[in-house]
């Protein structure tokens, strides 16, 4: 084991989700697209928070901040405050089954888009719509999908 | 190293708590929201960290880009063919139609000169091509692939060949976003081409369909009219179309008309889009021809 361990396998897995964040969706879909990016870090803050600490989430959100065209600095401050979460609980929510990960997934996504609600609404006032709400139950939906995927990731790393 | 090694070494981790790094990451994180929300300071760090993010976009891209270069190149003959003989058609009806355009334009400069009434004239393009990301749903903005190491710049016009399509909302080195016009938080000055009526157009945030909230009930303005840039503000040069207009109803009681507009360009069709630079510098009052500049790709910079 040395000090690196698995870190190109997460900033892999990371890039590939902004990468899916911008994906040319028709309209429709969209609106659903989910915060693949957060679920990712969440995922590996859990499983490796040796690995993924508050920094790197803040590091990842500030590009997500430049990827998006947002102000500098808003992704970077949801997604530091939702890994702190995740760093915090841990231990407890790897033993949960996935029903119950799953409510506290959903709990961290609507934290993470309130905020970001907060901050555009302090730029200009905003309305909140059904469309700021739709990521969240997606992202919600995909993380067992999430979760599977990185979880053959991580085992494969280690044969 | 022992695996139990690495366990105590990872429970007694050297460096500042959990909470102390939370503080650090919040407090930096508002920091720089103040400090872009209060003045565009951070253009460079943006510009910096988008050298290792552009590209990422460019990814995303070529799906779309191979999925158009393969059409391209499986179109058959008689489609080529086709295309060929209608496109030399166009370009000789846009030349007789041009010739007409420059005898016009020079007379319109020796008129203004006659009314010693300064004229804007002569512009620079360059065309962009669209990238195929998708930002924010909820916002009209599009990213093309020349940035400011073509020489783009914040608020250029961007035009397609049937009109006004936005401006550059932002210019990094390797792409540009650009809003347009149909995004809510975008106005541009226009002028109805029939009376020369000033008024603004604002974006409704649906796609195609524009807003003139100020304009009385009583207004001269009628469903067909042609808006054309007014180029007041000195954003967008003078005479570009911009919308037609598709309803007019005056609503009892209130001051202002409901009107709605259609943008001339194709805002969801077009993959070559024109960035503009508007000469800035007015005709002389002379009638010396000027004209030898327009339609020329500036040099890269």
């Amino acid at each position: 084991m040395n000090n690196n361990y698995g870190f190109g396998r997460i900033i892999l897995t990371i890039l590939l989700a902004m990468c899916m964040r911008i994906a040319p969706l028709p309209d429709a879909l969209a609106a659903f697209n989910p915060d693949w990016v957060l679920l990712v870090l969440i995922y590996w803050s859990l499983i490796l928070p040796e690995r993924v600490g508050i920094f790197h989430a803040w590091g990842f959100g500030l590009l997500t901040d430049i990827l998006t065209g947002r102000l500098l600095g808003q992704y970077a401050l949801a997604y530091s405050l939702v890994i702190y979460i995740c760093l915090k609980l841990h231990k407890r929510l790897r033993q949960f089954p996935l029903l119950q990960q799953g409510l506290f997934i959903f709990f961290c996504l609507l934290l993470s888009q309130l905020l970001l609600f907060f901050i555009k609404n302090l730029q200009h006032p905003a309305q909140l719509q059904r469309v700021f709400w739709q990521p969240v139950f997606t992202g919600t939906l995909c993380w067992p999908l999430v979760h599977t995927a990185l979880r053959f990731v991580r085992l494969k790393k280690h044969n | 190293m022992p695996a139990e090694d690495l366990a105590i070494k990872l429970l007694f981790a050297t460096g500042p708590s959990i909470n102390t790094r939370l503080l650090v990451a919040v407090i930096l994180s508002i920091a720089l929201l103040v400090a872009e929300h209060r003045s565009p300071q951070l253009d460079f760090l943006r510009a910096t960290l988008s050298f290792f993010i552009d590209p990422l976009k460019y990814i995303v891209d070529l799906p779309s880009a191979l999925i158009e270069s393969a059409a391209d190149s499986i179109s058959s003959y008689a489609t080529l063919k086709k295309d060929n003989e209608r496109l030399r058609k166009e370009q000789l009806l846009r030349q007789t139609q041009l010739l007409k355009f420059e005898a016009l334009e020079k007379e319109n400069i020796r008129l203004r000169a006659l009314l010693e009434n300064s004229f804007k004239l002569g512009e620079q393009v360059l065309i962009a091509e669209l990238l195929a990301v998708n930002m924010l749903p909820s916002e009209h903005i599009v990213i093309v692939n020349k940035g400011t190491r073509f020489g783009v710049h914040k608020q250029q016009p961007v035009l397609d060949a049937n009109g006004v399509v936005g401006q550059v909302f932002r210019a990094l080195p390797l792409s540009s976003e650009i809003m347009l016009i149909t995004d809510p938080n975008h106005a541009i000055p226009v002028q109805v081409n029939r009376n020369g009526l000033l008024t603004i157009a604002v974006g409704s945030g649906e796609p195609n369909r524009l807003i003139l909230p100020y304009l009385p009930s009583n207004a001269d303005i009628k469903p067909g009219d042609l808006l054309i840039t007014s180029g007041l503000g000195g954003t967008f040069p003078q005479g570009y179309p911009v919308a037609t207009i598709d309803d007019f109803n005056s609503q009892p009681n209130k001051p202002f008309a409901n009107i709605t507009a259609t943008p001339a360009a194709k805002l969801d069709r077009n993959r070559e889009l024109m960035i503009v630079w508007s000469n800035s510098t007015p005709v002389p009052l002379t009638t010396k021809p000027v004209t030898e500049t327009a339609h020329q790709p500036p040099a890269h910079e």
